[in-house]
C-alpha cells in the first residue's frame, strides 16, 4: 500500500491553502485524510500535490447562536459525536457522527472531507440533507452558501468549484417540539451506511406539524422524501399513520445503488422499514422536547 | 510445582503487547532492496510480450525479472506435497510464463532501493496479455466449450476420489423410512492473517549460506521444498527462521511464489531482499480456504437413527494445487462423515477441480468444518422433518462411552469420547428445555427466534506417519522435541512445532517444568528456527500439544532417566531405587527423602562429569521424535440462540454456549481462547464472509470493505464449558483445541437460523446468512407475521 508521489504544502492560514489551491495543478486538500490517503494507497488517486490544511486554527470550532450552531469544516467526528452544544442544540448530528466508522476513524475524520468527498454510503449527507444545512464555501472570491440539497450533485461530486474550502457547516437549533433521529443498516465489512434514514419531526398540538425525512445509502446522493412530510402533515402521529406515510418512501428511490451485500430491491425495502423506524423515535423524541 | 491445568499467563505476551514482537516485517538489513510484484489483472490470458526497459531505467530501480529469468536460472515449479491416486497436478510456475491462471498470479517482480519505488516501477512494466474466457464454477468445469487451464489437466479436473462402503450405503438408503435430500454450499473464505505474508532473504557470499526470513507455519518443511523442489540451495546451507507470526489460519502452511523470489534476488543482485505483501494482494496471493458444492442424502429409520450418508462434492481447488490442497477434501473431508454418530452405510465422493481463481488449500477445520457443516446440516433437517428434538436425533445415534476405540466405516478409528455428557453439561448450562419452551412462546407471538446445536468432532493432529504416506502424504507428521539442560540447570526447549499465536512459549513450558520438577521461569521456548532447533513439521491441524507436546514429555523422561542414574551413582544406591519428585525437583532414594540429590546439582555434575557412572555420558541434551499412533479426536457440543428481525432479515446472535472435549487441558485460558477465537471465525462464516469472484473471475470481495471479517462487538459474550475425556494414546492425553471452535460454530449457528425461519417453511439457504438473502427468503414465501406452522419443539 504505497502512494505515488506528491508534493506536500502545509500552509499556516486558509488563505495560504486557497491561494495554493489555485496554484497548484492536480491538488487535493488533506484533513483527516481518512478517504483520501487509502485511495491513495490503493493508488485509485494519485494527486500531484496534496495541501495539508489539518492544522489550519479557527476551523475546528462549533459555535451555537439562538437559532444555528456553525460547525468549523476541519471539526472531527468525534467533537461533534461529543459536543455538549451539539447535543442540545441539534442531538440528530451528534447522534450520526456516533455512527460513523470506529472511535480511529472519528478521532481523525472531519465533517468537512467527508461532505466533499459525497460518499453514497456516508451519514452526514442524509442529515445534512433532513436538517436543510447550508455550507460555507470560501474561494480566492470570498465566501458564498450553498444549501445541502443544492451541493450534492452525484456520486462523489458536488458543488464545491476548484479551488474552493469548505469552511463551516451551519445547522439549525431544534426547537421545543422537534425531535430527530438517525439510524442507519450498517454493512458489516466498511461499516458505511447500506441505507441511512434521518428523520426530524416538529409536533404542534400533538399533530405532525412538519416531517423532514432523508433517506441516503439507497441511491447515489440522498433524498429528501417530501411525500411523507405531506402525507403526515396535520395527522396526529400514530403508528398506522406513520406506516402509512412510509408506504410513500419506495417510489422515491429510482435507480437504487445495488451491490453483492444489498440489492436495489433490499436497499428500498430498508428504506420504508428504517423510515418508520426513525420516524417513531423522532416522534418519541420530540414529544419529550416540550 | 504443578503447573499443567493452570491458566499461566502468557510469557510471550509482554513483548506483544509493547508493541516489541519480532516479526519479517520489522527486520531491516544493511543495503536491503525492496521487491514488488508484478500480478496478472486477468483471471485466464495468454502474456504475450513483456517491455521492461522503463521499469529497469525508473531511478532507484535495482533490477527487474520475469518468470522466464526464473525458468532460465534453473529454478524449479512450486511443488504439491499431497499426490491422491491418479492426480494430475498443474505445473505451477513461480512467475507466470505462458499464461495467467488466477487474478492476482505473478508475472515479473522488481527490486528498487524503497518500496515506493519499487511499486512505481510496476506501473512501467508493459505487459501484453490476450484475454481469455475465465472458469469459474466449480461444478461445471468439464461443461463443453469450458476453456483449458492447464493443457496438461484434462476437463479442468485434478483428481476423483472416494472413500467408505458403497454396498452398504446403497442398503442403506434402499431400506430407509426416510431420507433427506439437500444441496448446498460452502462458500469460499479468504483467510486474513493479522500479519500479511512476508520473506526477507540474505545470502553470505564467502560462506555459500542462505538465511530466508518467512512468515511460515513450518519453516522446515519449507526449508525442504526450498532445497529440493524451488530455489535449490542444500538444506545444510539454508536457513529459514519465522520469527514472531502474526497468526496464519493455514494459510501460512504453504510454500509461496515470493519465498522463492525473494533469496533468488538477494543471491542474484548479491544484497538483502524484502519482501511484503500488502493486504490487498493478501486477497489475491493467500490460499484460500472452503469452497464446495455438495449434493447429499441422509438416510434414516423413523424413529432417527441415521442409517446411511451419500454424498458427492466438487470441491474448487482454484488455479494450481497449492501445498497440501488435494488432502483437504479427500482424507481430511470424507473421513469425518461418520460425525459422532454410529451410522455405517456412508459414503463419498470428491471431484477435484480446477478454477481460474486463487488456490483453495487448509483453512482453520480444514475440510472438517465441511464435513461437520454438512453432516450437522443434514441431521438438523431430518430432525425438523421426522418431528424429533435436535438434540434428541443426535442422542439416539451417538456412539457409546464404552465403544472406543470405535471404527468408524471412513477409515478413522476415534480414540475416546463421552458424547452424551458432552451433551448433559451444554444442555444444562444452555436450560435448553427453558430456551425451547421460550422460543415456542416467541414463536406464538410472530417473532423469529431460532436454536441451533451442533454435535462436532475433528480428526486433529494428523498421524500416523505411514498412513500419511499412504493416504498421499510426501512427508511424515510426527514431532520433534528437544530439552536442553544447561550446567546451571536452566533448560531451553527446542520444539519443531511453531506458534504464531497459539502460545508455546507458555504451554510447552508447562509441560517440562512439571516433568522435570522446576521453575517455569528456568525454561526458554525456542521455534522456528532451523538453524536452532531439528527437523520437525510446524503447527496446523491443532497437533502442537498432542505431537510436539509428546515429543517434550519423551525428552523429559530422557532427562530424567540419565538424573536418576547420576543420582543412584553419588548416592551410592540401585539405579531402580531412585525416585524423581516431580514436586520438589529432586531426586532421591525411595523411602529415605532426605537422601536427595537437587535438580540443578545433577545437571551440573552431568556437565563437570567429575563423578558419573561408568560408561554414562557427559551432558544432558536430549532430542525425541515422536509419530503418533493416531489422531486425536476432539469433540463439542454447541448450542446458541439467534433472533431475526422479521422486517430486515438481520441476525442477531443472543447466545452462545460451547461445551467441547479436548481430553486433558494443558492451560485452561488458553484452550478457552482458542475455542472463543474459533467460535467468532466460524460464525464469521455462518454469517457474513465470502470470497465472490464475478464470471469475468475478478474477485469482488478483495477488500475490508467488502469482505465482512467479524468484530467484537458482533456477539454476546460466549458460554464456555468442557469436559475431559483423555486420549489414550499420547502420554498427556491431549487432544486438539485449535479448530473445534470453528468446526462447529459455522453449522450451530447455521441451523439456529434455519431452525428460527422454518415455521415459515423455509428448509435451507447457503451461507453467509447476509439479511438481504433473509430478507428475500422471507419475502418469497409471503408475510411472516401470519405464518403459524406446526412445529415439534419446546411445548
Amino acid at each position: 500500500m504505497y502512494p505515488a508521489q506528491f508534493d506536500y504544502y502545509r500552509p499556516k492560514s486558509l488563505k495560504e491553502a486557497i491561494s495554493l489551491l489555485k496554484k497548484k495543478k492536480d491538488a487535493k486538500l488533506l484533513a483527516g485524510g481518512h478517504s483520501l490517503i487509502p485511495a491513495m494507497k490503493l493508488r485509485v488517486s494519485s494527486p500531484a500535490t496534496l495541501i495539508d490544511i489539518g492544522r489550519i486554527k479557527g476551523l475546528e470550532g462549533i459555535k451555537a447562536s439562538k437559532t444555528s450552531v456553525k460547525i468549523g469544516g476541519l471539526a472531527t467526528h468525534a467533537a461533534i459525536e461529543s459536543s455538549p452544544e451539539l447535543r442540545s442544540a441539534c442531538p440528530i448530528l451528534a447522534e450520526a457522527a456516533g455512527h460513523i466508522g470506529d472511535i480511529q476513524v472519528r478521532n481523525r475524520g472531519t465533517i468537512g472531507g467527508s461532505l466533499v468527498h459525497a460518499d453514497p454510503a456516508a451519514d452526514y449527507p442524509t442529515v445534512m440533507l433532513a436538517l436543510e444545512a447550508s455550507f460555507t464555501l470560501t474561494g480566492v472570491k470570498g465566501k458564498r452558501k450553498v444549501a445541502a440539497d443544492a451541493f450534492f450533485v452525484d456520486l462523489f461530486e458536488t458543488a464545491l468549484k476548484p479551488g474552493e474550502v469548505l469552511t463551516d457547516v451551519n445547522v439549525p437549533v431544534m426547537r421545543a417540539g422537534q425531535g430527530g433521529c438517525y439510524i442507519k443498516h450498517r454493512h458489516p465489512a466498511s461499516s458505511y451506511a447500506v441505507v441511512g434514514v434521518a428523520a426530524i419531526v416538529t409536533l404542534a398540538d400533538g399533530a405532525v406539524d412538519a416531517v423532514q425525512l432523508a433517506v441516503g445509502g439507497a441511491t447515489p446522493n440522498p433524498v429528501l422524501i417530501k411525500t411523507v412530510h405531506h402525507a403526515l402533515v396535520g395527522q396526529k402521529p400514530t403508528p398506522a399513520a406513520i406506516a402509512s406515510a412510509c408506504e410513500n418512501v419506495a417510489e422515491a428511490i429510482e435507480d437504487p445503488l445495488g451491490d453483492l451485500y444489498a440489492s436495489g430491491e433490499y436497499r428500498t425495502h430498508l428504506a420504508t422499514v428504517l423510515s418508520r423506524r426513525a420516524l417513531t423515535e423522532a416522534v418519541k423524541r420530540a414529544k419529550k422536547q416540550k | 510445582m504443578s503447573y499443567i491445568g493452570k491458566s499461566v499467563k502468557r510469557v510471550e505476551d509482554p513483548r506483544f503487547i509493547q508493541g516489541q514482537g519480532r516479526y519479517v516485517g520489522n527486520i531491516h538489513l544493511p543495503g536491503m532492496v525492496y521487491l514488488a510484484i508484478k500480478r496478472s489483472p486477468y483471471a485466464h490470458a495468454v502474456i504475450k510480450k513483456f517491455r521492461t526497459k522503463k521499469a529497469e531505467a525508473h531511478p532507484g530501480v535495482v533490477a527487474v525479472f520475469t518468470g522466464a529469468d526464473l525458468v532460465e536460472a534453473g529454478l524449479g515449479a512450486m511443488p504439491c506435497g499431497w499426490n491422491v491416486p491418479d492426480q494430475k497436478t498443474p505445473i505451477r510456475q513461480i512467475l507466470a510464463t505462458d499464461k495467467a491462471r488466477h487474478v492476482g498470479d505473478g508475472i515479473a517482480v522488481v527490486a528498487a532501493e524503497d518500496p515506493y519505488t519499487a511499486v512505481d516501477a510496476l506501473e512501467l512494466i508493459e505487459v501484453d496479455y490476450e484475454p481469455l474466457d475465465a472458469v469459474i464454477d466449480a461444478r461445471k468445469t468439464t461443461d463443453v466449450g469450458m476453456p483449458l487451464i492447464h493443457d496438461d489437466v484434462p476437463e479442468n479436473t485434478s483428481y476423483e476420489w472416494s472413500l467408505g462402503d458403497k454396498d452398504a450405503c446403497d442398503e442403506a438408503f434402499a431400506a430407509a423410512d426416510h431420507i433427506v435430500d439437500l444441496e448446498l454450499t460452502n462458500q469460499r473464505l479468504i483467510p486474513n492473517a493479522m500479519e500479511p505474508r512476508a520473506c526477507v532473504a540474505q545470502w553470505s557470499g564467502p560462506t555459500e549460506e542462505m538465511t530466508v526470513w518467512t512468515t511460515s507455519q513450518n519453516p522446515q518443511p519449507i526449508r525442504l521444498l526450498l532445497s529440493a523442489f524451488t530455489l535449490f540451495i542444500p538444506e545444510n546451507r539454508l536457513r529459514v527462521i519465522s520469527p514472531d507470526v502474526g497468526g496464519g489460519f493455514g494459510s501460512k502452511i504453504f510454500h509461496y511464489p515470493e519465498e522463492v523470489i525473494t533469496p533468488w534476488v538477494a543471491r542474484k543482485i548479491n544484497r538483502p531482499a524484502k519482501w511484503v505483501a500488502t493486504r490487498s494482494e493478501s486477497s489475491v496471493t493467500d490460499s484460500q480456504g472452503r469452497d464446495h458444492v455438495t449434493v447429499a442424502r441422509m438416510a434414516l429409520k423413523k424413529d432417527g437413527e441415521i442409517t446411511g450418508v451419500h454424498v458427492t462434492t466438487w470441491a474448487n481447488m482454484g488455479a494450481y494445487l497449492s501445498t497440501f490442497a488435494p488432502l483437504i477434501p479427500t482424507a481430511f473431508y470424507i473421513t469425518l462423515f461418520a460425525g459422532l454418530y454410529k451410522a455405517k452405510g456412508i459414503w463419498g465422493e470428491v471431484y477435484g477441480t480446477l478454477t481460474n481463481t486463487v488456490p483453495v488449500d487448509a483453512y482453520r477445520g480444514a475440510g472438517r468444518p465441511e464435513a461437520s457443516y454438512l453432516i450437522e446440516r443434514l441431521i438438523d433437517v431430518a430432525a425438523h422433518e421426522l418431528g424429533i428434538d435436535s438434540v434428541e436425533i443426535r442422542r439416539r445415534n451417538f456412539i457409546g462411552k464404552d465403544e472406543f476405540p470405535y471404527q468408524t466405516p471412513v477409515a478413522l478409528q476415534y480414540d475416546s469420547g463421552d458424547y452424551h455428557r458432552l451433551f448433559d453439561k451444554a444442555t444444562s448450562m444452555a436450560g435448553y428445555e427453558q430456551m425451547r419452551a421460550e422460543q415456542g412462546q416467541a414463536r406464538n407471538d410472530g417473532r423469529l427466534v431460532g436454536i441451533g446445536v451442533s454435535g462436532c468432532i475433528e480428526a486433529s493432529g494428523p498421524a500416523p506417519s505411514a498412513v500419511a504416506g499412504a493416504l498421499g502424504s510426501a512427508v511424515g507428521f510426527w514431532e520433534s522435541g528437544v530439552v536442553r539442560v544447561h550446567p546451571s540447570g536452566k533448560v531451553t526447549v527446542l520444539t519443531g512445532s511453531h506458534s504464531h499465536g497459539q502460545g508455546h512459549e507458555t504451554t510447552f513450558a508447562q509441560i517440562v517444568a512439571d516433568q522435570l520438577g522446576i521453575d517455569l521461569g528456568d525454561i526458554e521456548v525456542v521455534h522456528g528456527d532451523t538453524g536452532r532447533v531439528p527437523f520437525g513439521m510446524g503447527t496446523y491441524g491443532s497437533r502442537s500439544a498432542a505431537v510436539g507436546g509428546s515429543a517434550l514429555v519423551m525428552s523429559t523422561e530422557k532427562v530424567k532417566t540419565k538424573l536418576m542414574k547420576i543420582a543412584a551413582h553419588q548416592l551410592e544406591a540401585a539405579d531402580e531405587d531412585m525416585v524423581y519428585d516431580t514436586e520438589k525437583g529432586v531426586v532421591h532414594v525411595k523411602g529415605s527423602p532426605e537422601r536427595a540429590k537437587p535438580f540443578a546439582e545433577l545437571a551440573f555434575a552431568a556437565y563437570s562429569a567429575h563423578n558419573l557412572p561408568a560408561g554414562l555420558e557427559p551432558g544432558l541434551d536430549e532430542t525425541s521424535f515422536y509419530d503418533p499412533s493416531n489422531f486425536t479426536f476432539p469433540n463439542s457440543a454447541h448450542i446458541c440462540q439467534v433472533e431475526i428481525d422479521t422486517e430486515t432479515g438481520e441476525v442477531e446472535l443472543q447466545r452462545y454456549i460451547a461445551v467441547d472435549d479436548v481430553g486433558n487441558v494443558i492451560n485452561p485460558m488458553l484452550v478457552e481462547a482458542q475455542i472463543q477465537g474459533g467460535i467468532a471465525q466460524g460464525v464469521g462464516q455462518a454469517l457474513w464472509e465470502q470470497g465472490v469472484y464475478d464470471e469475468s473471475g475478478q474477485l469482488v470481495t478483495a477488500s475490508m470493505m467488502e469482505y465482512a471479517l467479524p468484530r467484537a462487538d458482533f456477539f454476546p459474550p460466549f458460554e464456555i464449558g468442557r469436559t475431559e475425556t483423555p486420549s489414550p494414546h499420547n502420554p498427556l492425553g491431549v487432544k486438539g483445541a485449535g479448530e473445534m471452535g470453528t468446526i462447529a460454530s459455522t453449522v450451530a449457528v447455521a441451523n439456529a437460523v434455519m431452525d428460527a425461519l422454518a415455521p415459515l417453511g423455509i428448509r435451507h439457504l447457503d451461507m453467509p446468512l447476509t439479511p438481504d438473502k433473509i430478507w428475500s427468503a422471507i419475502s418469497s414465501v409471503g408475510a411472516a407475521s401470519t405464518a403459524k406452522v406446526e412445529y415439534f419443539g419446546g411445548d
